[in-house]
């Protein structure tokens, strides 16, 4: 572990020694603010849009920092040729990827972190509320799915010659999942075999993303989610993002260095 | 004496470009041997194969037959690296960290115990004279200082075995010169060093013991002083003379 644990400082330097994360940050927190000063209408709910704007904003800037980070990982290595001097030393090929799925993932969690820490102090200081157990649900669960999009994207990342064309197929693929996902099994119901078997197909293949989007729980003010059910959640997404990891590394392992 | 490097009958060979042609063999049933506190100079023209030799035993590229070990142990095995450092030809590392990150980064993969890391660090930064930019990212520096960087990566787990592919390319006299000096100390102090290099006369004055690889195959292996006393010539005669180089043939082609 003590492998993984140094390439994923180093992915973590990367991050905020680049200026992506800063942009979107940035980006978010102006739209938030220039939406929460203005009154529309006089409109009492104008907190609840606040959110919902604000938690949008949050979750598209994850998705581009998640897979901007990750797809470029192993390519650049290769491409740099970084990846001779590292694997001269006593590291494995699954420990590269490991290292580099955790850097990302904690990277993530880090960017996740600030987010919400700005989420919570715009929307607390509108409402006057501070559901802190609640946030900490939306942000483990966001977290917990960002941890299957890291993994799938860095498994696009040595299967795909060109990172860009890894985080284009990878972006509409969880977009695809986050929208369509939920309904895939309804639009089956309705089609002929056997398209109707493939759609079914696919609704049991695909990682369930769209169960981790808990945004409304935060917006509505409604309970707590069950810990339990939090808890069958991770594991469900600590099972995809292990698969995902391992067909990356059954990849790569074969895989020439040189691009 | 123990044996740091050995490659029983290697055999490397690439896929083809195009289905049609051929398997290219880069390497063809290699046995060599380095011993403990050789320094070991692996010759050949640009295509020999040192490359892909250097690269099974980094366990870059896997062989098609044969065998390579580094201190008897399989070199598929990443534990056999636990105790090797090695120079690429180029600069290839982390342009962003700075270069105390970058060794401290290498330290914790070796795990070098926390108490020796920092002490390290300052010999080695003082050892390639970088002291006075380590705090600075590496992207800014020259090329000659990403060499030295490199040098003192090679370094940083106190190695047993160096593999230099090419240490000395694209370095100015001064730096050839640091670089031959922490080759010869390296040596001094029992160290197993094995490198390639086109600088003949390099070679010459810092190798024990040469071999020398053409398409693929072992033409010649033995000590220097040997070599020369057979040959009747110095080392960069008997290079040319064993890879088949023609003086009349080049005069005429150009």
């Amino acid at each position: 572990m003590n492998t993984v644990f140094a390439l994923a400082t180093v992915v973590v330097k990367e991050l905020y020694r680049r200026k992506d994360f800063y942009v979107l940050f940035i980006l978010t927190a102006l739209v938030t603010v220039l939406m929460g000063s203005v009154s529309f209408f006089h409109d009492a709910k104008i907190a609840r849009y606040l959110k919902e704007i604000c938690l949008l904003l949050v979750w598209v800037s994850a998705l581009v920092i998640a897979i901007g980070a990750s797809a470029r990982q192993i390519p650049s290595e290769r491409e740099n040729r970084t990846i001779f001097p590292l694997l001269a030393k006593p590291v494995t090929r699954w420990q590269v990827v490991l290292g580099k799925f955790t850097g990302c993932w904690l990277a993530c969690g880090l960017a996740l972190l600030m987010f919400y820490v700005f989420f919570g102090v715009i929307s607390g200081s509108r409402t006057g509320h501070w559901p802190l157990a609640q946030y900490l649900q939306v942000l483990w669960l966001h977290w917990v799915m960002l941890g299957v999009v890291v993994a799938m994207v860095l498994c696009g990342s040595v299967i795909f010659a060109a990172p860009s064309s890894n985080a284009t197929i990878c972006f509409i693929v969880v977009t695809g999942i986050l929208l369509l996902g939920r309904h895939l099994n309804q639009v089956a119901l309705r089609e002929p075999e056997p398209l109707s078997s493939v759609l079914y197909a696919i609704y049991f293949l695909i990682p369930h993303l769209e169960w981790y989007d808990v945004r409304d729980f935060v917006i509505f003010d409604h309970a707590l989610i069950g810990w339990g059910s939090c808890a069958l959640a991770t594991l469900y997404a600590a099972a995809y993002t292990g698969l995902l990891l391992f067909a990356a590394w059954l990849v790569f392992r074969r895989k020439p260095l040189n691009l | 004496m123990q044996t740091i490097i050995e490659t029983k009958n290697l055999r490397v060979e690439y896929k083809p470009q195009a289905s049609r042609e051929p398997r290219k063999v880069a390497v063809k049933d290699l046995n060599l041997k380095v011993c403990a506190g050789e320094v070991f100079g692996f010759l050949g023209p640009n295509g020999a194969g040192k490359t892909t030799t250097m690269n099974v035993l980094l366990g870059f590229v896997h062989a098609t037959a044969g065998a390579a070990y580094l201190f008897d142990v399989d070199v598929r095995e990443p534990i056999s690296r636990q105790r090797i450092g090695y120079l690429p030809e180029l600069t290839y590392y982390y342009k962003f960290l700075t270069a105390e990150e970058l060794l401290r980064f290498y330290a914790k993969i070796f795990k070098v115990p926390r108490d020796q890391v920092d002490r390290r660090i300052d010999q080695l930064m003082k050892l390639v004279e970088l002291d006075h930019a380590r705090k600075r990212p590496i992207k800014t520096y020259s090329k000659g200082m990403q060499q030295r960087v490199g040098l003192a990566q090679a370094l940083i787990n106190n190695p047993d075995l160096l593999i230099l592919d090419e240490p000395t390319s694209g370095l100015d006299p001064l730096g050839r010169m640091k670089v031959r000096e922490i080759i010869q100390r390296l040596k001094n102090e029992g160290k197993t060093v094995f490198f390639s290099s086109h600088e003949l006369g390099e070679v010459e004055t810092v190798c024990d013991r040469v071999a020398i690889i053409s398409q693929g195959e072992l033409k010649v292996a033995g000590r220097v002083s040997d070599l020369m006393k057979q040959y009747q010539a110095n080392l960069e005669m008997i290079f040319l003379k064993i890879i088949g180089y023609q003086p009349a043939l080049a005069m005429e082609a150009a």
